[in-house]
């Protein structure tokens, strides 16, 4: 043993800008020089990076421009997928019920998202109660809509009990074509209220406190000093939460898998579970793809306009 | 490059919660101590009671719809239509919660009265953990060696690779699955361990900004003095990153775990078979069963509380790092 060690132990400054020897044998540089490591470290995250997205992304442009059902052998047939697709008035439908989805989802969830973290920020800060509206945030989107599901049952649902008893009568909210929409956009309210809030309760956390103190002074009430101090301070927070909820609402699919399965009369077939029946239902994979990269641009633009409108990249607090 | 970022450049503005230099006590605090002096203390005390009443309103709401669900997987089933609107179970029992993990024996008189689904819960449950673990450990190890790199060590092209990772997250989930799906079943992996945790196995780009952001953060002085020490990097790399930011992986872990305890889409695609079906996917086949008639609301219940368990557990033991961890990334 004691001699194994030797080497190690007498050899001063085995590394470093002027090796010694040692450092001809191609094992001693795979330790030492630092890009030799840096390669070794990153190549299972790259070899998964090149494999499920990059390698993926230009394979999915590719089945796009393909006829195939998985059976047969892809057929190359251009850009057809995308002609068919501007042609297509389910594809247009299913945006339509998208888009809507994100506009009752969005601004509910903002104003909710501020109102609690403002809130927080000026009454309880304590964890206890950050957790519990956390909470639904954890809970998977599927157990999430299941519950739902099950509190508005027309029948036995706790929901439909409640209303019941207060007059109104039963309501078929996942069934009623007009209510199945608005119902799905509820529960992903309730799932990420939480979230939203903690985010902005975070920005409102970082604005100084003399800020406001010196509205204070100026006379400014609790009003004031919200639209005038913390609704610019937090731009920042807001584009994030803005660019990734909108982004994830527009990728809605668990929820409706679980309960509305595209229905009623296709009130809740949005662009994902347009591209599922698609693409794992009725196999069509080349039109698939071709539907998810139309979604691609649509959120792609959708990002771009909103940095650029909030001009994201600036902060008054510098 | 960090206009592409949202995540990483919000993690540093955020500050702790630092006592008493929140912004609202410095506003609220002096009236309080001095109700008489200053502005209409009775008005003000209202608004107080009625911020306290909205906060608590919000707390019911969320967890409301997650105490009916325990209600009744706790009810008996027999009861639901009676109790739809009672908030307490009636004659509870934890008969569903054994039903649908089946702890009951097949032959039991009661298993065969009602229209009770089929469902091997246990199996799900297993298959969930299984599922956890083989996405979750190799995806921080080696998520954490990448980070490393590319926040610690120079190399030929580090920030072309990072930049595309970072321009990776902005591609929907959606369009990637599609070839993905093709390449795990010209791999035989359907309805494998393998084919659904191989996606999240060697790497996800939330893993890597988020301990990459880590690393930036904490001073390199220890690792410098490690690497004059003669250390080459894997030892730094062992023996004084990973140490150093235990806390930070901890969290990355919990995180990570949550997220793939509750995944669905994907698993869904590669993982139907009743054998390797994940929680998720066994609620939703659970459910899909009984489309037609009334559903077996006390056994899909039942269901989505152990599916809860494990994720409150974690809440509970880890409050604190899962909130303000959330708070500062906002895991997506």
């Amino acid at each position: 043993m004691s001699v194994h060690a030797q080497p190690k132990v007498t050899s001063p400054q085995p590394h470093a800008a002027t090796p010694p020897r040692r450092s001809f044998s191609f094992f001693h540089a795979l330790r030492f020089r630092e890009s030799y490591c840096a390669w070794i470290f990153i190549a299972p995250a790259l070899i998964g990076f090149l494999t499920f997205y990059l390698m993926p992304a230009f394979r999915a442009l590719y089945i796009s421009l393909t006829d195939w059902n998985l059976l047969r052998v892809p057929k190359f047939i251009g850009p057809a997928n995308f002609s068919k697709l501007w042609n297509d008035p389910n594809f247009w439908n299913s945006m339509k019920v998208t888009v809507l989805y994100v506009l009752y989802n969005i601004p509910i969830q903002t104003v909710i998202g501020l109102l609690l973290a403002v809130l927080l920020a000026r009454l309880g800060r304590s964890v206890i109660l950050r957790s519990v509206i956390l909470a639904p945030y954890l809970i998977a989107n599927v157990i999430a809509a299941i519950i739902w599901f099950w509190m508005l049952d027309p029948l036995l649902g706790f929901g439909n009990a409640v209303l019941q008893w207060i007059g109104i009568g039963r309501i078929p909210f996942f069934t009623d074509q007009q209510l199945a929409l608005p119902t799905i956009a509820v529960v992903n309210i309730w799932r990420h209220m939480g979230l939203t809030a903690l985010l902005f309760y975070t920005g409102i956390q970082a604005i100084p406190r003399d800020i406001y103190e010196a509205a204070r002074i100026e006379g400014a009430g609790a009003w004031r000093s919200f639209f005038g101090i913390t609704l610019p301070l937090i731009r920042p927070t807001m584009v994030f939460v803005l660019v990734t909820s909108i982004i994830g609402s527009f990728q809605v699919f668990d929820s409706i898998a679980v309960t509305t399965l595209g229905g009623p009369n296709y009130a809740t077939r949005t662009i994902v579970w347009y591209i599922y029946e698609n693409g794992f239902v009725n196999f069509r994979m080349g039109y698939a793809s071709a539907l998810s990269c139309a979604l691609f641009v649509c959120l792609a633009i959708v990002t771009l306009v909103q940095m650029r409108i909030l001009r994201s990249g600036q902060s008054e607090l510098g | 490059m960090a206009k592409l970022d949202p995540e990483v450049t919000h993690v540093p503005k955020a500050r702790e919660d630092a006592g008493p230099t929140r912004p609202g006590a410095s506003i609220r605090s002096p009236s309080r101590r001095r109700p008489g002096g200053g502005g209409s203390p009775s008005r003000f005390r209202f608004s107080v009671w009625v911020g306290y009443g909205i906060l608590a309103v919000f707390a019911i709401i969320s967890l409301g719809p997650i105490w009916i669900a325990f209600k009744t997987a706790l009810s008996d089933s027999s009861t639901l239509f009676t109790g739809a609107s009672s908030l307490l179970p009636q004659h509870p029992t934890l008969f569903n919660l054994e039903r649908v993990i089946g702890l009951i024996n097949p032959t039991d008189p009661r298993l065969q009265q009602t229209s009770f689904g089929k469902v091997d819960f246990y199996r799900a449950l297993m298959n969930s953990m299984a599922f956890t673990l083989l996405a979750v450990v190799p995806q921080i190890a080696f998520s954490a060696m990448a980070a490393y790199a590319f926040a610690r060590l120079r190399f030929y092209g580090r920030r072309l690779i990072f930049f595309l990772f970072l321009a990776a997250t902005m591609i929907p989930s959606v369009v990637l699955f599609i070839p993905n799906f093709i390449l795990i079943k010209d791999l035989g992996w359907l309805n494998t361990y393998q084919g659904m945790a191989a996606p999240y196995a060697l790497m996800t780009p939330f893993a890597v900004f988020f301990l990459r952001q880590m690393f930036l953060s904490t001073p390199r002085e220890l690792e410098e003095s490690a690497l004059i020490d003669g250390a080459c990097y894997f030892t730094i790399f062992f023996r004084v990153v990973l140490p150093v930011h235990r806390s930070a992986l901890a969290t990355l872990t919990i995180l990570a775990s949550i997220n793939a305890w509750n995944e669905f889409f994907w698993p869904f695609l590669v993982g139907r078979d009743r054998s390797v079906q994940v929680m998720a996917v066994a609620i939703n086949s659970f459910r899909a069963q009984q489309a037609g008639g009334v559903p077996d609301w006390s056994g899909l219940m039942a269901c989505t509380v152990l599916g809860i368990v494990p994720v409150a557990i974690l809440l509970v033991l880890f409050g604190r790092k899962v909130v303000e961890s959330l708070q500062y990334t906002g895991f997506r």
